[in-house]
């Protein structure tokens, strides 16, 4: 297995721009996740890493050599299509044996490796079907087969669960996860789901119209996002953005938002007046009577353990995580509160994270 | 339980309308094989029953058609005859009790075996571009892409047989006309528009991650295209094979017009046999039944795939 590495990566289809400039390492080893809405760039920037497509700029180290223009064939990748591409016209050996095949090795051997994988993806009994007739995990797992038989420098995988319904994929999850440990693999995966992503990742790429807006931990992905666009989509409900101008000083511990003042992680950069927003995620918001910011209870989602209450205040409409225990009356007068040091400051013009105590900077577009 | 309280189901259609639809479905069968079935009784009649009035549908059959389509036949008087030996098999037997003696084969074989050459050639060649064609405009981005498409389907708006004098002409001057290379050709030329856009249709549907698939496997472009993408295409190769061999096997304008000595196939042939010696309807009929039968063993031997090939498509898995 082996470090993948991309620098700068450009790809243009004729006047879209699909991917720009989109930077970011995957150690050996690792687990990576590209997410974000569809469109945004995250199956070009797999394919390109594949060599089914060229880039326009940019390069693609894999184990330090570089493979930019490398034919796919050329660069000892297995790719996993969300579609599972089995050849229809062959049995479940011949597909798993078929990139074997490709690099002369002998029937014996061929077949060895083959049961091996099969084995290890429990689906020996299976060897001998018709790859048609099968259920969409054991499909899935024919597909995976194909790709470990080969013991490829890396694993690519394009939204691999999509195509499953929700039971298998949360079980195809953990399988996966726990196929990439025993291999010690090194793993980029494809998905718009963020749940997936959370559960599966050692980092996690965000990508939005072509840029990539932050790679890091899924927990910090969660607590330090580096864009509103960040902030915005992962979460669910996503982050409150309570929007106010004003100004910002090195080591400023509040910031005044409009007639109160609100206490924030320790600010590390300096800001002119301008427009900016305040996040904070829905389980930060506290109800208390002496609370910063005022409203009216507009409605409760329950979920069980908790409820997700919409607040309707005059910086639009919040939402707070709160225990299903207490009782909210539509239209009840409420004080909201935030916990000052889970706070998210943005810059609205250019969406990105202000630096504070919190969150220190890092890769940004 | 019976019939009539079985659940009416919305889609299914009625045994009623099922048993309807089939009889509809045998009578047009019955309608289109009485051509058929009447080349074939003809073929075996002689030739006074051939032209009877009422027709027979019972008659004696004798192979005289056969042996006219196949032989060519002289004249002779009864004591010329005479001094001749015992008649050589059975078509010598039938001309003599017609005052007749075999000279020798007929032409019919060796036309037959140029539209074999030919139609065979024309269909394996126009698949074959088609093929590799209609892959790239499926699989890359070709400039001007829709424009040459239209193009190549414009090809066949007119008429073939519209631009018969200029091929003529060309053909005689590049010395093509009466060989069969030239019928190739041409009858390559014009399936070709066919095949691509018939095959581009079935390639289109094949997911492009097959080959993706094959060559981050480790396989060439090419060898994808071989291993996974023809096997997949087998269903639209066939059908669209059939079609062109039809076309090829039946073309009779441009055979009149192009061949005559060397090239000539059989249908241009197969009507001269009524100049030779009278209306031999039993010989034509002899010569029609044998040329239907590589058509109808082709089809036969792909029908599987030309039922799936001509309804692909039209109903999305």
């Amino acid at each position: 297995m082996a470090q993948i590495r991309v620098e700068a990566l450009d790809k243009a289809f004729g006047t879209f721009h699909a991917v720009k400039a989109a930077s970011f390492t995957v150690e050996d080893g690792q687990f990576l996740c590209l997410l974000g809405p569809s469109g945004c760039g995250k199956t070009t920037t797999l394919r390109m890493i594949a060599g089914l497509e060229l880039p326009t700029a940019g390069t693609i180290r894999l184990g330090g050599e570089d493979v930019t223009m490398n034919r796919a064939s050329a660069r000892d990748i297995a790719f996993v299509f969300q579609l599972f591409a089995l050849y229809p016209h062959m049995n479940v050996r011949r597909n798993i044996g078929f990139p074997l095949k490709c690099e002369g090795i002998g029937a014996a051997e061929r077949d060895r490796r083959v049961v091996e994988a099969a084995r290890i993806l429990r689906i020996s009994h299976l060897l001998d079907r018709s790859v048609s007739g099968l259920a969409g995990g054991d499909r899935q797992r024919v597909a995976l087969g194909r790709a470990i038989v080969r013991k490829p420098k890396c694993f690519l995988m394009d939204e691999p669960l999509g195509a499953l319904d929700t039971e298998m994929r949360e079980a195809m999850i953990h399988e996966l996860r726990a196929l990439h440990d025993r291999l010690g693999a090194t793993t980029v995966y494809v998905t718009h789901d963020q749940l997936e992503a959370m559960a599966m990742a050692d980092m996690i790429a965000v990508m939005n119209n072509g840029v990539v807006e932050q790679v890091a931990s899924p927990r910090d992905i969660y607590d330090r996002p580096a864009s509103l666009f960040v902030a915005d989509f992962i979460g669910s409900p996503p982050m409150n953005f309570l929007p106010f101008h004003g100004s910002l000083q090195t080591g400023a511990q509040a910031v005044w938002l409009g007639e109160r003042e609100v206490a924030i992680p320790v600010a590390r950069e300096a800001l002119a007046e301008s427009d900016l927003v305040l996040g904070v995620r829905p389980e930060h918001v506290r109800f208390t009577d002496r609370g910063m910011v005022r409203g009216e209870v507009y409605g409760s989602e329950y979920l069980g353990t908790t409820q997700i209450v919409t607040v309707t205040t005059r910086y639009g409409a919040l939402k707070a995580r709160s225990p299903s225990s207490i009782y909210f009356r539509t239209g009840e007068s409420v004080g909201l509160d935030f916990r000052p040091d889970t706070l998210s400051i943005f810059d609205k013009a250019s969406g990105r994270a202000i630096r504070t105590a919190l969150y220190e900077g890092g890769a940004h577009g | 339980m019976s019939a009539s309280n079985a659940a009416h189901s919305v889609v299914e259609p009625s045994t009623g309308s099922r048993r309807f639809a089939g009889l509809l479905v045998i009578l047009y069968a019955i309608i289109t094989m009485v051509p058929l079935a009447w080349i074939v009784l003809t073929s075996f009649k002689s030739p006074d029953d051939a032209i009877s009035y009422p027709p027979k549908v019972l008659f004696k059959p004798s192979l005289e058609g056969y042996c006219n389509v196949f032989t060519t036949r002289s004249r002779q008087t009864q004591e010329f005859i005479q001094t001749l030996g015992a008649p050589r098999g059975l078509c010598d037997n039938i001309a003599r009790s017609r005052n007749m003696v075999v000279a020798g084969p007929s032409n019919y074989v060796p036309r037959f075996i140029n539209s074999l050459i030919i139609a065979f050639g024309s269909t394996a060649l126009a698949v074959a571009l088609g093929t590799l064609s209609a892959y790239g405009f499926s699989r890359f981005r070709v400039p001007l892409k829709d424009d040459l498409l239209f193009f190549i389907l414009s090809t066949r708006m007119m008429p073939p047989i519209a631009v018969a004098i200029p091929i003529y002409l060309m053909y005689r001057t590049v010395g093509l006309s009466d060989t069969r290379l030239g019928m190739i050709l041409l009858y390559t030329s014009v399936n070709v528009s066919l095949a691509v856009w018939l095959l581009k249709g079935f390639i289109d549907e094949i997911p492009r991650e097959y080959e993706e698939a094959a060559m981050i496997d480790g396989y060439t472009r090419f060898q994808a295209f071989v291993k996974v993408v023809l096997p997949q295409a087998t269903t639209g190769i066939a059908a669209t094979a059939i079609f062109c061999l039809i076309f090829a096997w039946n073309e009779y304008a441009f055979a009149v017009l192009l061949t005559s000595g060397n090239a000539q196939t059989a249908p241009p042939f197969i009507p001269i046999i009524i100049g030779e010696g009278g209306q031999d309807w039993p010989a034509v009929a002899a010569g029609t039944t044998f040329f239907l039968v590589p058509i109808v063993v082709f089809t036969v031997l792909l029908r599987k795939h030309l039922l799936r090939g001509i309804t692909f498509g039209a109903v999305r898995k």
